[in-house]
């Protein structure tokens, strides 16, 4: 039978209907080619350099690690890229891909808003047509970053349909991409869906990864001992691990939402609490019933809104390579408390988890030990929603 | 010749096109679904397509989407329709295909699903969200228990998918005709006269054409170049108006001696 590729371990594949199979085969096979582009390369080194502001820095976050009195915490400033996260590293990447392989348009789906605004972005930078899908519950919640993309010039569709979350707007980016598929490209923004998205999400994030070890050598001298990111569908934390994979001596922590706690069934905790399955083209863990329906994810960061987890993740779980564990909404909200308190730093919600994990856990190393964080984004689009959560109540 | 394939071939023979109309179980509640069957069968449909609520629906536009999430809401599941189904199997006379998304086959069980499907009636599975090179995952069962696994080819396939999808392609070659979603639409773009006989001349196997086909005209236009055709949003919508004149006209037109 045919090959199978696009595979990490047991998970991965491309289930999608035949209608897109030619496009993510032209994908795959255009990818192929710039990966290894000179001109492409350059192009996307000048545009992180010049315009999002790379490389970010490697922050030794002092006043935090004496806090928590154990190892030395140092965040990935992901927070001060352009368009505030992450994101815009991938969605660039794709946009300046596309462009190179005629396409015009450009489809995305969003959850936070912070991929719809890096992708509204890179498409008025480039000039492309932009159309961005979000549920309606994050329209609502995250009604500024609507705005933004607006501004942009960007076409923001609220999905009213099943949770009204991340995973409809997926469902929704689906069905125009695969309406549209000769003049469009679907600018993914985690790594997950069919191949070759999580593996072409994951190579342009990668640069956290690899900007992080240069830096952690310059800074110490050596390798950290454990590296924390936060997990949704996972293209931060992918892209921060990838590099370190290789070196057995740093663990990689992956941090799931555990919502309202994980023992109340309102998480977003794929790994910890699913089953392996398959939804938007990929096999992985997967939150769903017995009859194989998906349910409903919960978190207070709608970044990390989303049942399943990206097949990378799900083969490092699987292998023991990285480990996943968990932060409640509750631990979210401390942890951007005290990151803002003790370093003046407002963390996304969803980059909240990460910090959360890694001040227990270093309280648990010893004062010569390293942790590196990945703060993936910045949390002014948050704040309305920790008022909220808080009260107003900083007390 | 699949017990399919042969329903097909002899309502070609008797000089009609196969009409296969796409129902969704569980809407309107799980009880509809006999009277549902025995009375399209009595209309003279070719087989029935029998689709299975899923909360993911990508291939599906808004249509068929609402009418899953009504089957939802009455509690449908795939085991449920798999059990009322074999219930009354011995009084289906068409073959049945099921029409369901890959989760709640793993779900299910591969093996066990090929096993109780065959025992319900069904003899053909469409998995919109599968695409051949990720099939041989469920394939062997379903040959196991004599189920034909129906490969769907889009106007977006090269020739050399073409070639591949209507060879391994079981029952029927499922052509659909637009790009996207299921859905009506009043226009039909492109040569699809030349893309369909393109299709056939790969393979023996009937080439049905479906997705956006909703009217008597559009049912005899398409027959003109296939072997028939799969009627889904339209039957799903009438179905829930009961509007059965509808689909009577809609049979009928499938019934028009066509030169």
């Amino acid at each position: 039978m045919t090959k199978v590729k696009g595979k990490f371990g047991r998970f991965g594949g491309q289930f999608v209907p035949e209608t897109l199979m030619t496009a993510l085969l032209e994908l795959e096979e255009a990818y192929e080619q710039y990966k290894h582009d000179e001109s492409f390369q350059q192009e996307l080194h000048y545009y992180l350099k010049n315009y999002v502001g790379r490389e970010t820095p490697l922050y030794f976050a002092e006043r935090l690690t004496e806090h928590c009195g154990g190892a030395k915490i140092y965040l990935k400033r992901e927070d001060l890229n352009h368009t505030g996260a992450h994101k815009i590293n991938n969605a660039l990447g794709q946009a300046l891909l596309a462009k190179r392989m005629g396409k015009t348009k450009i489809v995305a789906e969003t959850g936070a808003g912070q991929h719809g605004v890096a992708t509204a972005t890179a498409c008025a930078l480039l000039n492309m047509e932009c159309i961005v899908f979000m549920g309606a519950e994050d329209v609502k919640r995250q009604a500024l970053n609507v705005f933004r993309m607006e501004l942009l010039g960007t076409k923001v569709v609220a999905v009213d349909k099943g949770s009204r979350t991340l995973k409809d707007a997926v469902n929704e980016a689906l069905r125009y991409w695969a309406t549209n598929v000769e003049t469009t490209h679907y600018i993914l923004g985690s790594a997950m869906g069919p191949h070759p998205f999580p593996t072409i999400v994951r190579d342009f994030q990668r640069v956290i990864g690899d900007e992080t070890k240069k830096q952690i050598i310059g800074k110490e001298n050596r390798l950290p001992d454990a590296v924390v990111a936060c997990i949704g569908g996972g293209s931060n934390s992918i892209g921060m691990f990838y590099p370190f994979v290789e070196n057995q001596e740093v663990a990689l922590y992956g941090v799931e939402a555990a919502g309202k706690g994980f023992e109340t069934g309102k998480h977003a905790a794929a790994i910890n609490g699913g089953k392996t399955g398959v939804l938007h083209g990929a096999y992985m863990y997967l939150l769903q019933d017995d009859d194989g329906f998906v349910q409903e994810a919960h978190s207070i960061s709608a970044g990390l809104d989303y049942p399943g987890v990206g097949p990378e993740h799900c083969y490092l779980y699987e292998t023991g390579r990285a480990q996943y564990v968990m932060a409640t909404d509750e631990e979210a909200l401390a942890a951007v408390k005290l990151l803002c308190q003790t370093e003046g730093i407002l963390p996304a919600l969803e980059s909240a988890h990460a910090v959360y994990y890694a001040t227990e856990l270093a309280k648990t190393m010893n004062q010569d030990q390293i942790i590196v964080v990945c703060l993936s984004g910045r949390g002014d689009k948050d704040v309305h929603t920790i008022f909220d959560a808080l009260g107003g109540d900083l007390s | 010749m699949s017990q399919l394939t042969e329903a097909i071939v002899e309502a070609t023979r008797l000089g009609h096109k196969a009409f296969i109309p796409y129902i969704m179980a569980g809407d309107g509640g799980l009880d509809t679904l006999k009277p549902t069957i025995l009375k399209l069968q009595q209309l003279g449909v070719t087989a029935i397509e029998v689709g299975i609520p899923f909360t993911d629906p990508v291939a599906d536009g808004p249509t068929i989407e609402e009418a899953a999430v009504r089957a939802l809401a009455k509690g449908t599941t795939l085991r449920k329709v798999l059990e009322t189904l074999a219930s009354f199997a011995d009084e289906i006379t068409v073959p049945l295909v099921a029409m369901t998304y890959l989760n709640p086959i793993l779900a299910y069980g591969i093996d066990a699903f090929a096993k109780d499907a065959y025992e319900a009636g069904i003899r053909g599975v469409i998995i919109p969200d599968m695409p051949l090179e990720e099939s041989t995952i469920v394939h062997p069962s379903l040959k196991a228990y004599g189920v034909d696994l129906v490969q769907l080819v889009s106007l977006t396939s090269t020739p050399e998918r073409i070639e591949k999808l209507t060879k391994a392609s079981e029952g029927f070659i499922y052509a659909v005709t637009v790009n996207g979603i299921t859905g009506a639409r009043s226009t039909f773009e492109g040569d699809l006269e030349s893309h369909f006989k393109k299709i056939q001349s790969y393979t023996d196997t009937p080439v049905l054409a479906g997705f956006g086909i909703s009217t008597p005209e559009q049912v005899k236009q398409f027959g003109t170049f296939t072997s028939g055709v799969i009627v889904g949003s339209k039957i799903v919508d009438s179905l829930a108006k009961d509007d059965w004149d509808t689909i009577e006209s809609l049979v009928k037109a499938s019934k028009v001696q066509i030169l």
